[in-house]
């Protein structure tokens, strides 16, 4: 599902985020992402949604080589995936069903079909029933589910997640990892940047250890 | 397909109703450029209907245009009494009237202040005069030249003038104060378009955040460009509506005194307004301007905006 060949990335800073980095993920897989700050996690599920390019190598996203997609085929190529992120990013200003639904709403599924599938997708993260309530009223670990169910709506075969649990309290960040393991059960391919070490032996789960840009020794 | 089509629309109608929603939050702001805009269009509507009267106005007065006649000064009064007469039988002349030497110079003497003077004179130098009306058909600038062609090749006849002068200042004046206005048209349309680009460019550093993650669940920068599309042509249509109320306002405050005016000159003047079809492309327009000010805008900056 996921290849990196022999990837270098240097941001504009100058900062090598990424030094000749080489690994796959198979399809159906699960893996962590795992290292010190800077070791490249972040930048690594970056290249994969094509928020970042690489500098130097190769990105392989189910089989297709990141370089070839270019700018106007950036959204169709995103919908595959679906992305978790640390602060969530949600629309606070939207209630929780618009926020789910935008991944559906931006592909263009018909609005009867959105509210069946906000439902199950909520359903999957233990939210039904709080389809009008806006983020804000919702606690740390409902929100993150919440981003997570924006990221499965749309049944995408790919799953990726920046520290989803980093604001999490212990219970509920292993609750948050047992939800990406139930994905993971039906076949999504789950990729996790995560420096929270206990919750990758509780889940159980292949593990990538990164340091500096490159595989860890 | 047509479950597409209908999902499409749907869309389309959220957009719009989201459109609604976020210029109804903002009531100052909304009001603002919406008076901008009016008031940017309204200046160039009341230049277009000051001309228009302007010109419906003089066209009467063209239509009451008369030729003076000079006949050779060896002519007669009977003679000048024969050509008058010859001259009434034309079919493009609606009336003629003889005025003699005599009586011109009696006119003279009475209103020049110069009676005495005259005294002096042996004998009278004016000459008879033939003042002819052309018909209403015949006193269109074209047909009032022909005319004055033919009567000067009457024999007898010295001189025809057409006082058409200063009817032709008056429609050059109109001509430049026209061209003034399509440039000051011109300049306001781009101000619209500059200022709801400005304002939607605004909108748009203000949502950065969700037009980021519109992004980021693979929406295309056409997707997050429609809901500015519709706030702009919005503000557009807006601001056409009140630059019509604008105009229909000052036709209201305008029609008292100018009929009045008017009367005065005994004449029955009605002030034109802007009619159905000009007051529809308005709005059609001034709607149209706002959403390709928010078009440029929009395209601009959302592409600038990348998921970090």
């Amino acid at each position: 599902m996921i290849r990196f060949d022999q990837v270098h990335k240097r941001y504009a800073s100058g900062r090598q985020a990424l030094a000749g980095l080489s690994f796959d993920v198979a399809a159906g897989e699960m893996a962590f992402l795992t290292g010190p700050s800077g070791a490249g996690k972040s930048t690594i599920l970056k290249l994969i949604a094509l928020i970042e390019r690489p500098s130097r190598g190769q990105v392989f996203v189910a089989d297709r080589n990141t370089a070839a997609v270019g700018r106007p085929h950036i959204p169709q190529f995103r919908r595959q995936m679906g992305v978790v992120f640390q602060d969530h990013k949600l629309l606070q200003d939207r209630p929780v069903l618009d926020n789910v639904a935008l991944p559906l709403i931006v592909a263009g599924v018909p609005r009867r079909e959105i509210e069946k599938r906000v439902r199950a997708a909520l359903d999957q993260v233990g939210l039904l029933g709080k389809e009008r309530n806006r983020p804000l009223e919702l606690s740390a670990g409902e929100q993150q589910r919440v981003g997570i169910a924006r990221a499965v709506v749309a049944k995408p075969p790919l799953l990726i997640a920046d520290e989803p649990t980093g604001n999490l309290d212990p219970g509920l960040a292993l609750e948050i990892m047992r939800l990406f393991k139930r994905f993971n059960d039906v076949g999504v391919t789950v990729v996790i940047a995560t420096h929270d070490l206990h919750l990758i032996d509780a889940v159980g789960a292949r593990r990538i250890r990164l340091a500096d840009g490159q595989l860890a020794a | 397909m047509s479950s597409k089509l209908a999902a499409y629309g749907e869309r389309h109608a959220q957009v719009l109703f989201g459109a609604l929603g976020r210029i109804a939050q903002q009531p100052f702001s909304t009001a603002m450029i919406v008076g901008v805009i009016g008031i940017a269009l309204a200046l160039p509507l009341y230049l277009g209907l000051l001309i228009q009267n302007a010109r419906q106005a003089s066209g009467s007065w063209t239509e009451a245009l008369d030729l003076t006649v000079y006949l050779d000064t060896n002519i007669p009064e009977a003679g000048a009494r024969a050509l008058a007469d010859q001259i009434k039988t034309r079919d493009d002349i609606a009336a003629v009237k003889l005025v003699t030497a005599d009586e011109a110079l009696q006119e003279f003497r009475d209103k020049s202040g110069f009676g005495p003077a005259l005294d002096v004179l042996k004998e009278n130098p004016l000459p008879n005069v033939i003042v002819v009306t052309p018909t209403l058909a015949a006193s269109a600038a074209d047909g009032a030249q022909g005319l004055q062609r033919a009567l000067t090749g009457i024999s007898g006849v010295a001189n025809v003038q057409l006082d058409t002068a200063w009817v032709k200042r008056f429609h050059a004046m109109l001509d430049v104060l026209h061209r003034l206005t399509v440039m000051a048209a011109a300049i306001l349309v781009t101000g619209v378009v500059l200022v709801v680009g400005n304002t939607i460019r605004l909108d748009i550093l203000n949502r950065r955040n969700e037009i980021e993650v519109m992004k980021l669940v693979g929406g295309t920068d056409g997707f997050a460009r429609r809901p500015f599309l519709y706030s702009g042509a919005l503000y557009g249509l807006g601001g056409g509506v009140l630059a019509l109320c604008l105009v229909a306002l000052a036709e209201r405050l305008l029609n008292g005194p100018l009929q009045h005016l008017t009367s005065l000159y005994g004449s029955s003047f009605r002030l034109s307004g802007l009619g159905l079809s000009l007051g529809f492309a308005t709005v059609a327009g001034s709607a149209v301007l706002g959403w390709l000010g928010s078009w440029i805008a929009a395209t601009r900056h959302i592409r600038g905006i990348e998921p970090t």
